[in-house]
C-alpha cells in the first residue's frame, strides 16, 4: 500500500454498454448502442414515449438481456456476475412496484436487504443499519410502522426509494421515479436524489420526462429517439433548440432559467408529426 | 449457546410497528413477528389437542387423557391397539395432508399475487378427477391404477396451463385465466366420461372426487411423509424469494432473483404438495384456499407465510375430519364434504366482508 494517494479506479462503479441491441423476441428497440455512464454522475435519459429509454434501463440494469453487445459493470459483463452480486452493486427502481397488503414500510424497505442475506442470515446488524438509514436517508423514519397502502404517492415513492437505498449499491438505476406526482413531490424527490448523488456519492442514472427538471438536476443528458441515442452531454449541449425539435419533433425556444441558469425548454408551435 | 445467542426486541433501531425477535447467534439471524410465534405455538397446541380427541373419538370413544396413556404405551392394550394402530394413522395422516394443503394454497396465492389463489388455479383438481374417471373407466379400478390416473392428470393438467400461460415468462394473472378456461374444458370432459360410464364406475368416481382419508392407513402415512420430506424443505427455503416476488417481477430480479425459475420451482413444488394429497386422499376443497387467509388474519404478517399457512391447514383438516366422523354418525363422511361446507361459509363471509369494506 505504497500508493496511498492513487486514485482507487478499480472500486469506482462504472456501468457502460458496448454496441448492445436489444428488444423483445420480433421487435428491435435499440440497435448497436454505445453509451458510457460517468463515474459519480446524476445522468437522466429523456425522449419521447415509446423511444426505449426505459428498454434501455432494464438492459443496463440486466433485467433484459441484450441481443448483441455486452453491458460492462465494473468491468466486468454484467451477465457473468451471479445475480445477488449484481444487487449488490447496482439499484433499480422499476416502474411499477406492487407493495404487498398490508406491509409496513420497515418491512418494505426491509426486503432491500435480500441480496445480503441467506436462509441463515435473515436480519444481520449490518441489515438493520442499512435500513435504519435508508429510512433517514429518504426521511421516512417516521412513517417506519405505516401501511404503505395509506400513504401518499409522494410518501410511498420515497419509501420505494428507501427500499432500493437499502440494497448499499453505489449505482442507482430510477425508472420514471417521479411520474404521477404533484409538482412539489416530484422537487422534493429530484433534490432528494441530488443529495444522494453530492453528499452520498452516489451515480444516478434517472429517465425523467420533464425536460426542465432533467435540465435542472442532470450533470450528464442522453436524449434518445427511435432506439437511438441522438445526443448526450451536458444539458446545455443537449437541450439545444435544434436537438429538442430532433428528438421530440417539437419546435420550441429554449432560454437560461432564471432560478437556476439550466436550459429551459419552451415549446413553440404544434407537434410536427 | 445462551450466551452467544442475543435476543433483542426493544433496542432494534427500526421500528416495524410490531413486537419483533431477533435472534442472532454467529452467522445466523432472523428477526420473526411476536404475534406469529405466539399464533403458531397456540395453534400447534390445539391441533395437537383435537388430534387427541380425534383419536379417542368413533364408536368406541376413548377419553383425552386415555388416549394420552395409550400413546405413552400405558393402559389397557385394547385401548392402544385402538389408538395406537387402528385411529392414529387417521390423524397423522389429516395433519400430513393438512400441512401439504395450507403450504400449497401459500405458495399459489403468493405465487398468483391473488387472495383466491390456490392449487386449482392451475386445474390440478380437475385434470386429477379427469385422469382417475379415464382410469376406472377405460383400464381398471385399482388403488394402483387410480393413484396413478389422478397424478398423471393432475399433473399433465397444471404442465398444460403453465405452458399455455407462458409468454416471456408466466404472469400470475395469465396463469389463472388459462387455469379457468382449461378447467372448464376438463369439466365437460369429465361430464361425458361419467356420462358413458357404468352405474358402479361412476360411483367410485364421486366416493374419490369427494376428497375422503377413510379406509387409508400407516402404509399411505408413510409415503406421504416421505413426499413431504423431499417437498417441503425446498419450498420452505424458497419463502424469502416469495416475499420478494409479491414486489412484481421487475422489482424482485433488481433485487437479484431470478424470477422465471424460482417460479417455474414453487408451481413444481405447489403442484406436488397438491398432488401428495390429491393422490390418496382425492381433491379435498377449500383448505388450501382458506388456510392462507386464516394465517393472515391471525398473524397480521405479510408475505407467503408459509410456517402458519401450514399449521392453519393442518388444524382445519383434522378438526373437519372430526367432524365428519361425528355429524351422521355412524356415517362417515368423506373430509371433503365438510371442508366444502365450512370452507364455502368461510368464503362467502369472507368476501362479503371485503366487498362490505370497499364499497361502504
Amino acid at each position: 500500500m505504497t500508493l496511498l494517494d492513487a486514485p482507487e479506479v478499480d472500486t469506482r462503479p462504472t456501468l457502460e454498454a458496448r454496441r448492445i441491441s436489444f428488444g423483445y423476441q420480433d421487435r428491435p428497440i435499440g440497435v448497436d448502442l454505445d453509451l458510457v455512464i460517468p463515474d459519480q454522475s446524476f445522468t437522466v435519459i429523456v425522449g419521447p414515449n415509446a423511444c426505449g429509454k426505459s428498454t434501455l434501463l432494464r438492459a443496463l440494469s440486466r433485467l433484459l438481456k441484450p441481443t448483441s453487445g455486452e453491458v460492462v459493470l465494473d468491468g466486468r459483463d454484467i451477465s457473468s456476475y451471479p445475480s445477488k452480486e449484481v444487487a449488490r452493486r447496482l439499484g433499480l427502481l422499476p416502474q411499477t412496484s406492487l407493495a404487498p397488503d398490508g406491509i409496513t414500510v420497515a418491512d418494505l424497505v426491509a426486503r432491500g436487504r435480500f441480496p445480503y442475506q441467506s436462509a441463515l442470515r435473515q436480519w444481520s446488524k449490518a441489515d438493520e443499519k442499512a435500513v435504519s438509514a435508508a429510512l433517514s436517508a429518504t426521511g421516512t423514519t417516521s412513517l417506519s410502522t405505516r401501511l404503505v397502502d395509506e400513504l401518499s404517492g409522494g410518501q410511498r415513492q420515497r419509501v420505494w426509494v428507501a427500499m432500493v437505498l437499502a440494497q448499499e449499491t453505489p449505482l442507482l438505476l430510477l425508472d420514471e421515479p417521479t411520474t404521477f406526482l404533484d409538482i412539489a413531490h416530484q422537487i422534493g424527490l429530484l433534490e432528494l436524489f441530488k443529495e444522494l448523488n453530492r453528499e452520498r456519492g452516489h451515480t444516478i442514472v434517472a429517465v425523467l420526462h420533464d425536460l426542465n427538471h432533467a435540465a435542472r438536476y442532470a450533470s450528464h443528458l442522453i436524449a434518445m429517439r427511435h432506439g437511438e441515442i441522438v445526443a448526450s452531454g451536458t444539458p446545455a449541449e443537449v437541450l439545444t433548440e435544434e436537438i429538442v425539435e430532433r428528438v421530440f419533433d417539437l419546435p420550441c425556444r429554449v432560454i437560461e432559467d432564471p432560478v437556476s441558469g439550466a436550459p429551459l425548454v419552451l415549446p413553440d408551435g404544434q407537434p410536427t408529426h | 449457546m445462551s450466551a452467544a445467542l442475543q435476543a433483542i426486541s426493544k433496542a432494534e433501531s427500526v421500528d416495524f410497528g410490531r413486537r419483533t425477535v431477533v435472534i442472532r447467534a454467529a452467522s445466523l439471524s432472523v428477526r420473526l413477528s411476536f404475534r406469529t410465534v405466539a399464533v403458531g405455538v397456540v395453534l400447534i397446541a390445539l391441533t395437537l389437542l383435537a388430534c387427541l380427541f380425534g383419536l379417542g373419538f368413533g364408536s368406541f370413544q376413548v377419553s383425552v387423557p386415555d388416549v394420552a396413556k395409550a400413546l405413552l404405551g400405558q393402559g389397557p392394550e385394547i385401548i392402544q391397539t385402538l389408538v395406537v394402530k387402528w385411529r392414529l394413522s387417521r390423524v397423522v395422516l389429516a395433519v400430513l395432508i393438512g400441512l401439504a394443503l395450507g403450504l400449497s394454497g401459500a405458495i399459489f396465492q403468493s405465487l398468483t399475487r391473488n387472495p383466491l389463489g390456490s392449487p386449482d388455479v392451475v386445474g390440478f383438481s380437475t385434470g386429477a378427477y379427469t385422469g382417475t374417471l379415464i382410469a376406472i373407466v377405460f383400464i381398471g379400478t385399482s388403488q394402483g391404477l387410480m393413484i396413478g390416473g389422478a397424478l398423471v392428470g393432475g399433473i399433465a393438467t397444471a404442465l398444460g396451463v403453465y405452458l399455455l400461460a407462458y409468454k416471456r415468462g408466466v404472469h400470475g394473472f395469465r396463469l389463472i385465466v388459462v387455469g379457468i378456461a382449461l378447467t372448464a374444458m376438463l369439466g365437460s370432459v369429465n361430464s361425458y366420461l361419467l356420462l358413458n360410464s357404468e352405474l358402479w364406475q361412476a360411483k367410485m368416481a364421486a366416493v374419490w372426487g369427494a376428497g375422503s382419508i377413510n379406509g387409508l392407513d400407516w402404509s399411505e402415512v408413510r409415503v406421504v411423509a416421505i413426499a413431504l420430506a423431499i417437498v417441503v424443505p425446498p419450498t420452505l427455503l424458497l419463502s424469502r424469494q416469495m416475499n420478494a416476488m409479491e414486489m412484481g417481477d421487475d422489482a424482485s430480479a433488481a433485487l437479484g432473483i431470478r424470477v422465471e425459475p424460482i417460479r417455474l420451482a414453487l408451481v413444481v413444488l405447489g403442484v406436488a404438495l397438491i398432488a401428495v394429497t390429491s393422490a390418496f386422499a382425492g381433491p379435498i376443497a377449500f383448505v388450501a384456499l382458506a388456510a392462507p387467509h386464516i394465517a393472515r388474519a391471525l398473524t397480521r404478517g405479510t408475505g407467503a407465510l408459509l410456517v402458519p399457512s401450514a399449521i392453519v391447514g393442518a388444524a382445519l383438516l383434522v378438526v373437519c375430519d372430526i367432524i365428519a366422523q361425528w355429524i351422521f354418525e355412524p356415517i362417515i363422511l368423506p373430509v371433503g364434504l365438510v371442508t366444502i361446507v365450512l370452507g364455502g361459509a368461510y368464503l362467502v363471509w369472507l368476501l362479503s366482508r371485503q366487498t362490505r369494506r370497499e364499497y361502504s
